[in-house]
C-alpha cells in the first residue's frame, strides 16, 4: 500500500538537508496515504536514516564510543509507568546478559498535540537505548549482529507490549500512526539541523491487511513496501519450517536466540523485514538476500548465464515472496529499491547534476529544476535499483546482479546437483488393478464429472465454462457428501492487490516445482541444488512411477499409504492418520526424501480417507516436528479430478500430484492419443489461473501457501490438520468425513457390479440430485406470480424458497427472527419506498440482450430503484429516458467508459470482483459482439472481448483511492460504490474502500451470476454474504467508519425474508439480479455464453431475441411483492422504518429448531456478533464523504479558455473536472492549456473532445485514462539538459481504457501503454513492457523499445513500431507486417503532429529520413479476420444500431 | 448438449403415422419412427438446460437431456442405460405416453417448438431390443425375502423387476390371463403390438420373478408367507352414466369393449353399427379407433366439458404446466365426429340402444343446459369412456404394515408413466421397509445374545 521514497546524496556526505528533502518528498506523497476515522490520524509515517552520530553525541549526557562502536534502540514503550520500567529493566538485563554495555537512555522528544486523537490514545513512549560494543565484537557487523540478538531476545521476552522500530549501530527510524506531514512535526529531531544522514528512506502508509498501529508504520528495519505479499502465508510456514535446519557460522550458538525468525503480529511487510535482515546479518549482501526473496521472471528474458545460474540455485533454496511490491532498501551503506517481478508498483527516480538521487513512487515530488537533471528513470519489473554510497554512483541492474551471480559458481551447482524427473530411469505404469468404474464411485466420481469436467478436458484442453450463479447448498449443508475439496474457497486478490492474467501475461507464470530436501537457508553448497525439478505438478502415472522408484544416496522415494480397513469403520481413520505420522517419521528417519502418499490400496477392504486431509495432515505434522523440509510430498490418489481438486492438494503441501483415476477416465472417455496430455494441459492451464487469481505468479511459492478459507469444518479439524486456514462457522470433523469416505466406499463395492456412476445435479438441476434454489418448481411460480398469479403465487414462491433455505440452502436459512412485539402493518414505511433501496446485478448490455436491459432499466427507474449497466457501456440513446441505468459500472475493460457515460450516472460502481469469478476478468465471446453491441463498447464487431483481471489502474488500495477521485473528477454528482466479494477479510478491506472516499461498498456473496466463467470459479471462489456482510458491517463499526457509506449486499437474493435478514445484518440496500430475470422470462438455461438463449434474455441472435417476453411491469411486480413481504416482517418485528433494521444483529438468532445443521457443527454466533462500541454509534450511513475536489486545479481551468498554468504531483486527474464541465454543459469549442512542471497520476483523465492539454514537464501513471477526445502532449521543459527519447516521462498504464482523442508523448512511458485502449491515437517514443495489452482499437506509434509481451491479448487497433525487436512481441493474436501505403500516410500524420506539438527530434529526423522498412504493423488476427470477412458475410447475424432502429 | 443452436435450425419433426385411410384396415401399429439419422437430427435440438423442465415434467423423472445428448452424439449403447435407470418400460411410454415433459420444455414456450422427446425416448429403447442390448440383470445375491405383488400392470411390473434385482423374491398375482394390465388388455394393438409386453414379461421371468395368471387375490390372507405385499391393483371402477336407457343392451363401458377386442372379439361388436363415444379422452380415442377399424357405420365422440382454447393459455395453464387445448385423437384423425359441451341426457331404443338423446351445456360446471338444444341422434352401440372413480373394494383397504398399496390403485387412475413411477418408489419404500424391520429383529436379537455380526 501507500507512498515510498528516498533521497540520497552520491558523495555520501551527511546533511540535513537529506532529511528535508526525505520529509518534502513524504509530503508530497500524502495523497497515497490513508486517514482512519478521525482525519487526523494517518494510518503511519516514518523515516529510516543513518545514526545521525554528531546529532547523538551532542543529545546525550555522556561520552559515546566512535562510531560504529555503540547502536541505538528505538523503542516503543508503554505508557504505564510500572511495565515499562520493567521492560527497560529487561531491555537492560538483556545487553548486559549478551555481553554488551548499556550506555543510557535517551527520550525522544515528541509533540503529542501534533498527532491525531485516535493515534494519540495508542501512542507509546519513545525512548533510545544506547549500547556500547563489548571489546570482544570484532567490526561493525558483529555488532549489528548482537544489537540483532538482543533485539530478537527482548522482544520474544516482553511479547507484543515491547517494539523496537530500530536497534542497529547504523541506522535509526522514527516512525509513527501519523499522517505523512505530521511526521516531522511530531518528532522534533528530524527538524533539528544537527540531524544529519547521507541517505534517507520514508514511507506514508495505507492499511489493508491490517490495521493501522505505531508499530505497523513503515519503514521497518530494512526495508519500506508498497504493495503486498500474497504469498506471505506459505513463506512463513515454510520459514518456519526451516528454523530447525538454520545453522550460521557468523552467529554461532547465538542463531537459536533469535528464533522464531518471523515475530508474530507482525503485518506482511514486517515479515519479510524479519527473514531479510536474517538473511544479511547472517552473510549474504543486501541485493543478494533480495534476489533470492524476490527473483524475477527470469525466464522469459535474456539473462546472462551465471544469473540464470544464480536464479536457478537459489529456488532449490527458497520459494519466492511474491505479490505487487516496491521494495525500497538499505541497511546505512546502500540504499535502493526492487520492483516485484510483474512489476505491479510504481517507482520513479532521478540523478541530479548535484550528485542527489530521488527515488519515490511518484515524479515531481521534490522541485527539481529541468536543467539540474541528469537522468530519469524509472523501477521495472524485476530490476534492482541500487545506490551505493561508498562507490557515489547508482550501480545499474545487470551490474549489480551480474556481481552477486558471479560470487559462486551457482549454475555449475545447480546442473550438479539438480535431477529433472524426465531424466530419472523409465518406468511401467501401474496397471488399476480392478475395474475403473469401482474406483470411480470409491472416489464419489459422478456422471456430471465426466460429462461436464472431464470430457471437455481431455477434448478441448479447456476447463468447462458455466454460467449464471450457484445456487447450490455450501457444501456443509449438502445432503450429498460433498468430497472435502468443496469445503475450501479459494481466496483472491482484491483492492489491495491484482490479479494477474496468466494468459496474457505467461512470461511471468511458472508451474515449476521442486522436490527434494532442503538444507540450511543460511549457507550455500553444490548440495543445496540437490532437487528433483518437475516441470508440471500433475504428473502421469509413468512419472509417478519413477518417482517412486528413486533409491540413490541423493534421492529415496517412499510410499506412504493413506488408506484404512473398512472393518475399522469411522473410527479407523484416526488410527490411519497416527500411523502415517509415524510412518513418515520413520521414513525421514532413514534418509527419504521423496514421500508419496497413495491411496492405491483402496480395494473391497480398504478405504480411502480424503488425499487432501492425508496431505495437509503429514504436512502441518512435519511442519510441528520440524522436519518438512527433509522431504517432498507428492500426491497419488484416486480422488483429485478437477482444478480445485488439484489447487488445494497444491496449496496445502503437495509438490506435485499423480489424479490416476482421473486420467485413467479421460483415456476411457475420449478415444485420442493425446488425450491425457490435453487434461492435464487444462488442469495445469487452470492451475495457473487459480493462483493467479490471488495475485501469485510461481507455483512454487503457492505450494503451502494456504491462500483458502475453509467454510464448514470443525475448528478441531482445522486446528489439527488445516493449521492456519480461516475457518469461521465451524462445521463437520473427522468422524463426518470418515463416514462420507466409507458412503462412498460402499457404493463402490456393493453387491453388484454393474452400478452406475450418480448422476448428482451439481451443475444443472437433477430430479434426484443437488438441491437448487433455483428449481423448475421456483422458477415457475415467480414467473406466474408476476404474469396473473399475483401474490397468492409469490407467497408460494417464498414458502418455498424461505423453507428449502431453512432446510440445505443458505447461511440465512439457519437464522431466525427474534420474537417481538407486533406493530399494525399500517404503520410500517410504505413498499414504494422500501423499493428503492433495491437495485439490479451488473450484467452487461452484451451478456444480456437490448431488450432484457432495457426491460430491467426501465422497472427500476419507475420505482425509484436502480439498475446497473453491468460491464459494457450504455446507448447514448438511453441516456435521457428512462431506459437508461442509474449505476454506471467501471470494470477493468472499461467498456464504453468515457467522459459521457460517467457524467450521466447517478452511481459509478468500481467493479473489484465478481461472485462468479473474483480474481478474473469477464469475457464476451465474439459471437455475441455484434455491431450495436461493439459501437457501444468502442470496439470491433465480431471479436471476442477480454476483461483484464486486474484495473490496470489499481494494483493498490491507494490506486483505488485514485480512481475514487478521477471518477469523482468526471462526475462530483455520482455517488461512487466499490464492489466486493465476500471473503475472508473483506471487512478490513471494506474499512480501507471506506478511507478512499467511496460513499458505497457492495459485499457480493460468491453465489451471484455470471455470462460466463470456469466451472471452478463458479464454485469454489468466496464465500456467502451473510459471513462477509457480518464481518464488513463489524469492522465498519468498530471502527467508526460505518456512518460514512452506505453498503448493499447481493447474491441468490430472492424473498423478504432474505432482504430482511441482510438489513439486520447491516446493509442498508440490497441487489438482485438471477430473480428479477427470471420475472422476465429466464429459465436459467446456463447457456448465456452460447448466445443460444431461447428466452431472448442472454443473447444477442435477433431471431431468438424476438422470443423475449418480459415486461418491466413483471419486474416491478416482483419488487413490490418482496417489498410488501419485507414490511410484512417488519411489522411482525415491531420495526417502523427501514433505517432502524440496519445493523439490528440483536433481533436475529440461530433457529434452534433446524437439527440438521447443529448436528453438522455449525456455529453462526460470529455473524451474530455485535461490535462492542459505546451506544449511540451509527449502524448505517448517515452523513457524506468529504469532498475531495476542493481546491483541485480543474477549479481555475473552468474559469478561463485556456492558459497557462503550474502543476504538481499533487494535482491529479488534471482535466477531470474540467471534461465534466464541458460535457456537462455541452460546450464543445477548442480549449487549450499549457501546464508547466510535474503533474500527479491520471493527467488528462477522461479529458473531453475539445480540450487539448500541453505539459511541459513530466507526468505519473495513469495518464490520459479513459480519453474521452481530448488531445494531450506532453515534453520535457526546454531547459532540459537529457535527452527526452531516453528518459522517462510518463509513468506506468498510460491512455487505460481509452476511447478517442490523440496523446504526444515524448520521451518513454513505463508498462502497459495503451492497455485496453480502444480509440485513442498516440505516439510516443519507447514503452516499458506489456504495451498495447488487450487493446481494442485506435492506433499507437512506438519510436522507441518496446520491453517485452508487447501486445499481449490485442484484438483490436494497429501498433506501429520502430525497429521492432519480434522477440519483445506477444504473437499469440497478432501478425507483424510491413506497412502498406495507406498506413505509411497515417504514421506519417502522426509523426507530424507530434513533431510539431512537442517538439521531438526523434519524430523530426524520421520523417526527414523517412524509410518505411523501419516500421512493423503489428496487427491482430481478429481484426483482420473481421477485415476480411466480405461487407455481405453477416455471418454473426451483424445488424447495425440504424437498421435496428429501423425495424423498431 | 446437442449441437448449439440446432433448435434454431432444425425443426421439430412430429412422428411419422401411417395414412390415415390405410391403417384402419388391419391392426399393427400405426406410429413409425424417422429414420436414426433424423432423430439424431431431433435430438441435437435438445440445450441441456441448466434447469431440465422437461425432467421435471416426467413422473419418472427421466433423464432426458443426458439420453438426447447421447443419441445426438449415436451413442445409443449408453442412452439404453440412462433411459433404464429411471424407466423399466420405455418401450411403453414411447408409444403411449401423452409426454408431459415435451409440454415443459423449454422450447415449448414458443409452443409447438418441444423436442421431440418420446420419439427419441421410444428409439432409443426399440434400438436397444433390436440390438440386443436390453438382457435380464438379475440380483447376484439374494436376500432370502418374499414378496407378493398382487397385479401385473405396469406399476406392479415396475415393482416386482426393481424388487427381483434387488435380490428379492417376487410373485406377481394376475387375475387375467396374461401379464400388463390395461396395456395388453385395454390399448389397442395397433397402438402398441403385444409382443413388445410379452418381451418385457419374459426378461422379468429370467430375472426371477414368476407369475400367477388367472388368479383372483381377494384378501391379503391368501397370501402368507410374504415378508410383505404389494397392492397394484389399479383403479378399475368406471364412472357410469346415471341417465334413463343405460341399461339397455348395447350400452358398454369402454374398458368392456376394448378388453373383448383386444381377447379377439365376439361379445360386442361395432361392425356397421352407428356408434357413440361418450368421453373425449384417450379411453375414447381408443375405442372410436377399433370401431374404425371395424367398419362401424359411424362414429361419435361426444364430450361433456366445453372446447378448449386452440392454443395454451397462459393464463389458465401457462408453461411448463400441462397446457389445457384442443387436440384432435389419433382416431379422429381417421374419422367421425366429435362435439364438446354435451350432456346425454336419455338412450333409447327398442330392446336395444337406438338412439341418444343430448342438449349443449354451458361448458363448464355445474354444466346447465342449454334450452332448446335437444337432438337426438342414431346410436346402437353406446361407449362410456368417461373415466375411472377408483379401485375396486375390497383389497386395498387390507394396506397396512407390510402391505402396500402403490400404481392407479393408491393415487387413482393416471398415466402409464406415473404407474412406473409408482411400482418403483413403491420397490424402495417396501425395501427400506424390509430393511428396517431385519435391522430392529438383528438389533433385538443382538441384545439376546443371539446375533453375529456378518463380517
Amino acid at each position: 500500500m501507500c507512498g515510498v521514497g528516498l533521497v540520497a546524496r552520491l558523495d555520501a556526505r551527511a546533511c540535513h538537508e537529506t532529511i528535508a528533502r526525505a520529509l518534502t518528498v513524504l509530503a508530497n506523497l500524502e495523497h497515497r496515504g490513508a486517514a482512519g476515522a478521525d482525519a487526523d490520524t494517518g494510518d503511519g509515517a516514518g523515516i529510516l536514516l543513518q545514526l545521525p552520530d554528531a546529532f547523538l553525541r551532542a543529545s546525550v549526557p555522556w561520552e559515546l564510543p566512535r562510531p560504529g562502536r555503540y547502536g541505538v534502540g528505538v523503542c516503543f514503550l508503554p505508557q504505564l509507568g510500572r511495565r515499562r520500567a520493567e521492560l527497560e529493566q529487561l531491555l537492560e538485563e538483556t545487553v548486559a546478559a549478551e555481553g554488551q554495555v548499556v550506555l543510557g537512555w535517551r527520550d525522544v522528544p515528541v509533540r503529542p498535540g501534533e498527532a491525531g486523537r485516535q493515534a494519540g490514545l495508542f501512542a507509546p513512549v519513545i525512548r533510545q537505548l544506547f549500547v556500547g560494543a563489548a571489546d570482544d565484537v570484532d567490526d561493525a557487523l558483529a555488532l549489528e549482529r548482537k544489537l540483532y540478538v538482543i533485539r530478537r531476545l527482548a522482544e520474544r521476552a516482553a511479547g507484543p507490549e515491547l517494539v523496537l522500530p530500530s536497534f542497529s549501530a547504523r541506522t535509526l527510524v522514527y516512525k509513527g500512526m501519523l499522517s505523512a506531514p505530521q511526521l516531522g512535526r511530531y518528532f522534533p529531531d528530524l527538524t533539528d539541523e544537527r540531524f544529519a544522514s547521507a541517505l534517507a528512506l520514508v514511507h506514508s502508509r495505507f492499511s489493508t491487511n491490517t490495521f493501522p498501529s505505531w508499530e505497523l508504520a513503515h519503514p521497518y528495519r530494512v526495508v519500506a513496501h508498497n504493495g503486498e505479499i500474497n504469498t506471505l502465508r506459505g513463506n512463513v510456514n515454510w520459514i518456519r519450517a526451516r528454523e530447525s535446519q538454520l545453522a550460521s557460522d557468523l552467529f554461532g550458538d547465538d542463531l537459536r536466540k533469535v528464533l522464531p525468525v518471523i515475530r508474530p503480529g507482525g503485518s506482511d511487510t514486517a515479515m519479510f523485514d524479519n527473514v531479510l535482515e536474517l538473511l544479511t546479518l547472517a552473510g549474504r549482501s543486501l541485493p543478494h538476500a533480495l534476489m533470492m526473496m524476490m527473483p524475477e521472471a527470469y525466464a522469459g528474458r535474456d539473462v546472462s548465464e551465471d544469473l540464470r545460474g544464480f536464479y536457478r540455485f537459489h529456488e532449490c533454496l527458497t520459494e519466492a515472496w511474491d505479490g505487487p511490491a516496491a521494495m525500497a532498501f538499505t541497511d546505512g551503506t546502500v540504499i535502493g529499491a526492487t520492483l516485484d517481478r510483474n512489476g505491479l508498483r510504481p517507482g520513479r527516480w532521478l540523478e541530479t547534476a548535484d550528485g542527489w538521487v530521488v527515488l519515490a513512487s511518484e515524479s515531481g515530488v521534490l522541485d527539481i529544476p529541468a536543467d539540474q537533471v541528469v537522468r530519469k528513470g524509472r523501477l521495472q519489473p524485476g530490476r534492482l535499483f541500487l545506490v551505493d554510497l561508498a562507490q557515489g554512483r547508482i550501480v545499474p541492474d545487470d551490474e549489480a546482479k551480474a556481481e552477486v551471480a558471479g560470487r559462486k559458481p551457482y549454475g555449475a551447482w545447480f546442473d550438479g546437483g539438480h535431477v529433472r524427473l524426465a531424466d530419472l530411469p523409465p518406468a511401467q505404469p501401474r496397471p488399476l488393478g480392478q475395474p475403473l468404474r469401482r474406483l470411480q464411485l470409491a472416489f464419489g466420481y459422478t456422471q456430471e464429472d465426466m460429462k461436464v469436467m472431464l470430457a471437455p478436458l481431455a477434448a478441448n484442453g479447456e476447463e468447462a465454462v458455466g454460467s449464471m450463479g450457484n445456487d447450490t447448498p455450501l457444501a456443509v449443508l449438502s445432503d450429498r457428501r460433498p468430497l472435502l475439496y468443496s469445503y475450501f474457497k479459494q481466496l483472491f486478490a482484491q483492492v489491495t492487490n491484482p490479479p494477474i492474467d496468466p494468459i496474457r501475461e505467461a512470461v511471468v507464470m511458472s508451474k515449476q516445482s521442486l522436490v527434494g530436501s532442503e538444507r540450511n537457508l543460511l549457507e550455500e553448497t553444490p548440495e543445496h541444488a540437490r532437487q528433483l525439478v518437475i516441470d508440471n505438478p500433475i504428473l502421469r502415472d509413468e512419472e509417478l512411477e519413477r518417482l517412486r522408484a528413486v533409491d540413490s544416496d541423493v534421492f529415496r522415494a517412499r510410499t506412504i499409504d493413506f488408506t484404512w480397513p473398512v472393518s475399522d469403520g469411522a473410527a479407523g481413520i484416526e488410527d490411519a492418520l497416527e500411523r502415517m505420522c509415524v510412518d513418515a517419521d520413520e521414513a525421514l528417519a532413514a534418509g527419504v526424501n521423496v514421500l508419496v502418499l497413495s491411496d492405491r490400496d483402496v480395494g473391497p477392504e480398504r478405504v480411502a480417507m480424503p488425499s487432501l486431509l492425508a496431505v495437509s495432515a503429514i504436512h502441518h505434522h512435519l511442519v510441528r516436528a520440524g522436519t518438512r523440509l527433509q522431504a517432498g510430498l507428492v500426491v497419488e490418489s484416486g480422488e483429485p479430478r478437477s482444478v480445485q481438486s488439484v489447487a488445494v492438494l497444491i496449496g496445502y503441501g503437495a509438490a506435485a500430484v499423480n489424479p490416476y483415476v482421473m486420467l485413467a477416465t479421460v483415456r476411457e472417455l475420449v478415444d485420442a492419443d493425446d488425450a491425457v496430455e490435453r487434461a492435464i494441459a487444462a488442469v495445469s492451464k487452470g492451475l495457473l489461473k487459480t493462483i493467479s487469481k490471488m495475485g501469485i505468479s510461481t507455483l512454487s511459492s503457492y505450494c503451502g501457501a494456504q491462500v483458502f478459507e475453509a467454510v464448514g469444518l470443525s475448528a478441531g479439524l482445522v486446528d489439527r490438520h488445516f493449521t492456519g486456514t480461516p475457518s469461521r462457522i465451524g462445521g463437520i470433523g473427522l468422524a463426518e468425513l470418515a463416514e462420507g469416505a466409507l458412503a462412498r466406499h460402499a457404493r463402490a463395492y456393493p453387491e453388484r457390479a454393474d452400478e452406475l456412476l450418480p448422476v448428482v445435479g451439481l451443475y444443472a438441476w437433477r430430479r434426484d440430485g443437488e438441491h437448487h434454489q433455483w428449481n423448475p418448481e421456483t422458477i415457475a411460480l415467480l414467473q406466474h406470480a408476476v404474469r396473473g398469479g399475483g401474490r397468492p403465487t409469490y407467497e408460494q414462491f417464498a414458502a418455498l424458497v424461505n423453507d428449502d433455505s431453512a432446510r440445505r440452502s443458505t447461511l440465512r436459512g439457519l437464522l431466525r427472527f427474534r420474537e417481538r412485539e407486533p406493530i399494525p402493518l399500517d404503520d410500517v414505511e410504505p413498499a414504494a419506498e422500501i423499493v428503492k433501496r433495491f437495485s439490479t446485478g451488473a450484467m452487461s448490455l452484451g451478456s444480456l440482450s437490448r431488450e432484457a436491459h432495457e426491460t430491467l432499466a426501465t422497472a427500476m427507474n419507475r420505482i425509484g430503484g436502480r439498475s446497473n449497466t453491468g460491464e459494457g457501456g450504455e446507448d447514448p440513446d438511453r441516456f435521457g429516458d428512462e431506459r437508461r441505468s442509474k449505476i454506471k459500472q467501471v470494470a477493468s475493460g472499461r467498456f464504453g467508459v468515457n467522459i459521457d457515460y460517467l457524467v450521466n450516472a447517478d452511481e459509478l460502481q468500481i467493479k473489484m470482483a465478481q461472485g462468479a469469478k473474483p480474481g478474473e476478468g469477464g469475457q464476451l465471446p465474439g459471437h455475441k459482439v455484434d455491431r450495436y453491441i461493439a459501437s457501444i463498447r468502442f470496439t470491433t464487431p465480431g471479436v471476442g472481448l477480454i476483461s483484464p483481471p486486474p484495473h490496470h489502474d489499481i494494483y493498490s488500495i491507494e490506486d483505488l483511492k485514485q480512481l475514487i477521485y478521477d471518477l469523482r473528477c468526471a462526475n462530483p454528482h455520482a455517488r461512487v460504490s466499490v464492489k466486493l466479494v465476500s471473503e475472508v477479510g473483506v471487512g478490513t478491506i471494506a474499512a480501507g474502500v471506506a478511507k478512499c472516499n467511496a460513499d458505497h461498498i457492495l459485499i457480493s456473496g460468491h453465489d451471484g451470476g455470471t455470462g460466463a466463467s470456469p466451472i471452478s470459479s463458479i464454485l469454489h471462489a468466496g464465500v456467502p454474504w451473510e459471513i462477509g456482510l457480518a464481518e464488513t458491517q463489524q469492522t465498519l463499526v468498530l471502527n467508526d467508519l460505518r456512518s460514512r457509506v452506505w453498503v448493499q449486499t447481493d447474491g441468490q437474493l430472492k424473498t423478504g425474508r432474505d432482504v430482511v435478514i441482510a438489513a439486520l445484518l447491516g446493509a442498508d440496500e440490497m441487489g438482485f439480479a438471477t430473480a428479477p430475470l427470471i420475472a422476465t422470462g429466464c429459465v436459467m438455461m446456463r447457456a448465456c455464453h452460447l448466445n443460444t438463449c431461447p428466452v431472448g434474455v442472454a443473447t444477442q441472435d435477433p431471431e431468438l431475441r424476438k422470443r423475449f417476453r418480459g415486461k418491466p411491469e413483471h419486474v416491478i411486480e416482483y419488487f413490490f411483492h418482496v417489498a410488501e413481504d419485507v414490511r410484512e416482517i417488519m411489522a411482525s418485528l415491531g420495526v417502523r422504518r427501514f433505517d432502524d433494521l440496519v445493523g439490528r444483529v440483536d433481533l436475529l438468532e440461530p433457529d434452534a429448531a433446524l437439527s440438521h445443521w447443529q448436528a453438522r457443527g455449525l456455529d453462526l454466533t460470529h455473524l451474530l456478533r455485535a461490535p462492542d462500541v459505546p451506544d449511540g454509534t451509527p449502524l448505517r450511513r448517515m452523513e457524506p464523504q468529504a469532498s475531495p475536489l476542493e481546491g483541485a486545479l480543474d477549479w481555475q481551468l473552468i474559469e478561463v479558455d485556456g492558459g497557462t498554468f503550474p502543476v504538481r504531483n499533487v494535482d491529479r486527474a488534471v482535466g477531470g473536472l474540467l471534461s465534466h464541465h464541458v460535457t456537462k454543459h455541452g460546450l464543445r469549442e477548442r480549449r487549450q492549456y499549457e501546464l508547466h512542471g510535474s503533474a500527479g497520476q491520471s493527467f488528462g483523465a477522461w479529458l473531453a473532445q475539445g480540450l487539448e492539454l500541453t505539459l511541459v514537464g513530466d507526468a505519473n501513471d495513469y495518464v490520459g485514462k479513459g480519453l474521452s477526445g481530448g488531445v494531450l502532449a506532453i515534453r520535457p521543459p526546454g531547459a532540459a539538459t537529457f535527452r527526452a527519447e531516453e528518459n522517462v516521462i510518463v509513468g506506468n498504464t498510460v491512455l487505460y481504457g481509452a476511447t478517442a482523442g490523440r496523446a504526444y508523448i515524448r520521451g518513454l512511458a513505463g508498462e502497459r501503454f495503451a492497455v485496453r485502449n480502444s480509440g485513442a491515437l498516440a505516439v510516443v517514443e519507447g514503452v516499458g513492457d506489456h504495451g498495447c495489452e488487450y487493446m481494442t482499437g485506435g492506433r499507437v506509434v512506438v519510436l522507441g523499445p518496446t520491453g517485452r509481451n508487447f501486445a499481449a491479448g490485442m484484438s483490436g487497433g494497429i501498433a506501429f513500431v520502430l525497429d521492432l525487436d519480434p522477440a519483445a512481441c506477444n504473437r499469440q493474436s497478432v501478425d507483424l507486417e510491413a506497412l502498406e501505403p495507406a498506413d505509411e500516410e497515417e504514421v506519417q500524420a502522426l509523426l507530424r503532429e507530434h513533431a510539431e506539438r512537442t517538439g521531438s527530434p526523434v519524430a523530426a529526423s524520421v520523417l526527414g529520413d523517412w524509410d518505411a522498412a523501419r516500421f512493423t504493423k503489428v496487427m491482430p488476427h481478429d481484426l483482420k479476420a473481421v477485415l476480411d470477412l466480405p461487407l455481405s458475410a453477416g455471418g454473426i447475424g451483424f445488424v447495425t444500431r440504424e437498421s435496428e432502429e429501423a425495424v423498431a | 448438449m446437442g449441437r448449439i443452436g440446432a433448435f434454431k435450425k432444425v425443426a421439430r419433426l412430429e412422428a411419422p403415422e401411417r395414412d390415415p385411410r390405410d391403417r384402419t384396415r388391419d391392426m399393427r401399429e400405426f406410429v413409425g419412427t424417422l429414420p436414426l439419422t433424423e432423430l439424431r437430427e431431433q435430438a441435437a435440438r435438445c440445450m441441456e438446460c441448466g434447469v431440465p423442465f422437461c425432467h421435471s415434467g416426467c413422473p419418472l423423472g427421466n433423464l432426458i437431456p443426458d439420453w438426447n445428448d447421447l443419441v445426438y452424439r449415436d451413442n445409443w449403447r449408453e442412452a439404453i442405460d440412462q433411459l433404464h435407470r429411471t424407466n423399466n418400460f420405455p418401450e411403453l411410454t414411447g408409444r403411449l405416453c401423452p409426454a408431459p415433459c415435451e409440454a415443459a420444455c423449454v422450447l415449448e414456450i414458443q409452443e409447438g417448438d418441444a423436442v421431440a422427446i418420446k420419439q427419441v425416448e421410444r428409439a432409443i429403447i426399440d434400438r436397444a431390443w433390436d440390438e440386443g442390448w436390453v438382457v435380464p440383470q438379475p440380483a447376484e445375491r439374494l436376500t432370502g425375502r418374499h414378496v407378493a405383488v398382487v397385479g401385473a400392470g405396469p406399476s406392479g411390473l415396475a415393482c416386482a423387476q426393481q424388487l427381483a434385482r434387488a435380490g428379492e423374491r417376487v410373485v406377481v398375482y394376475e387375475r387375467d390371463e396374461a401379464a400388463g394390465g390395461l396395456v395388453r388388455f385395454g390399448v389397442p394393438e395397433f397402438k402398441i403390438e403385444k409382443r413388445l409386453v410379452e418381451r418385457r414379461v419374459d426378461q422379468l421371468r429370467a430375472e426371477g420373478v414368476a407369475f400367477r395368471f388367472g388368479v383372483d387375490v381377494t384378501s391379503v390372507d391368501e397370501l402368507d408367507g410374504y415378508d410383505a405385499i404389494v397392492l397394484a391393483v389399479g383403479a378399475r371402477v368406471p364412472r357410469d352414466l346415471p341417465v334413463p336407457g343405460r341399461e339397455l343392451p348395447g350400452v358398454h363401458f369402454a374398458m368392456q369393449y376394448l378388453y373383448d377386442r383386444q381377447r379377439g372379439g365376439g361379445a360386442i361388436s361395432a361392425a356397421g353399427k352407428h356408434v357413440v363415444v361418450i368421453g373425449g379422452g384417450d379411453t375414447g380415442a381408443d375405442c372410436v379407433g377399433h370401431a374404425h377399424r371395424e367398419q362401424a357405420a359411424s362414429v361419435t365422440q361426444i364430450e361433456l366439458v366445453g372446447e378448449p382454447p386452440a392454443a395454451r393459455s397462459d393464463e389458465l395453464t401457462p408453461w411448463p404446466a400441462w397446457p389445457m387445448k384442443l387436440r384432435t385423437s389419433y382416431a379422429l384423425k381417421e374419422g367421425g365426429e366429435r362435439d364438446f359441451a354435451i350432456s346425454t341426457t336419455r338412450l333409447s331404443g327398442d330392446g336395444r340402444v337406438e338412439q341418444i338423446h343430448w342438449q349443449q351445456n354451458t361448458g363448464r360446471p355445474p354444466f346447465e343446459l342449454v334450452p332448446g338444444t335437444e337432438e337426438v341422434r342414431r346410436a346402437e352401440l353406446v361407449l362410456l369412456a368417461m373415466g375411472f372413480v377408483g379401485p375396486e373394494p375390497g383389497l386395498v383397504e387390507q394396506a397396512g404394515d407390510g402391505v402396500f398399496v402403490t400404481g392407479d390403485a393408491r393415487r387413482g387412475q393416471s398415466l402409464i408413466v406415473w404407474a412406473i413411477a409408482e411400482g418403483r418408489a413403491t420397490a424402495r419404500a417396501v425395501r427400506e421397509w424390509l430393511d428396517a424391520r431385519d435391522a430392529s429383529d438383528s438389533i433385538a436379537a443382538a441384545r439376546h445374545g443371539e446375533y453375529t455380526p456378518a463380517r
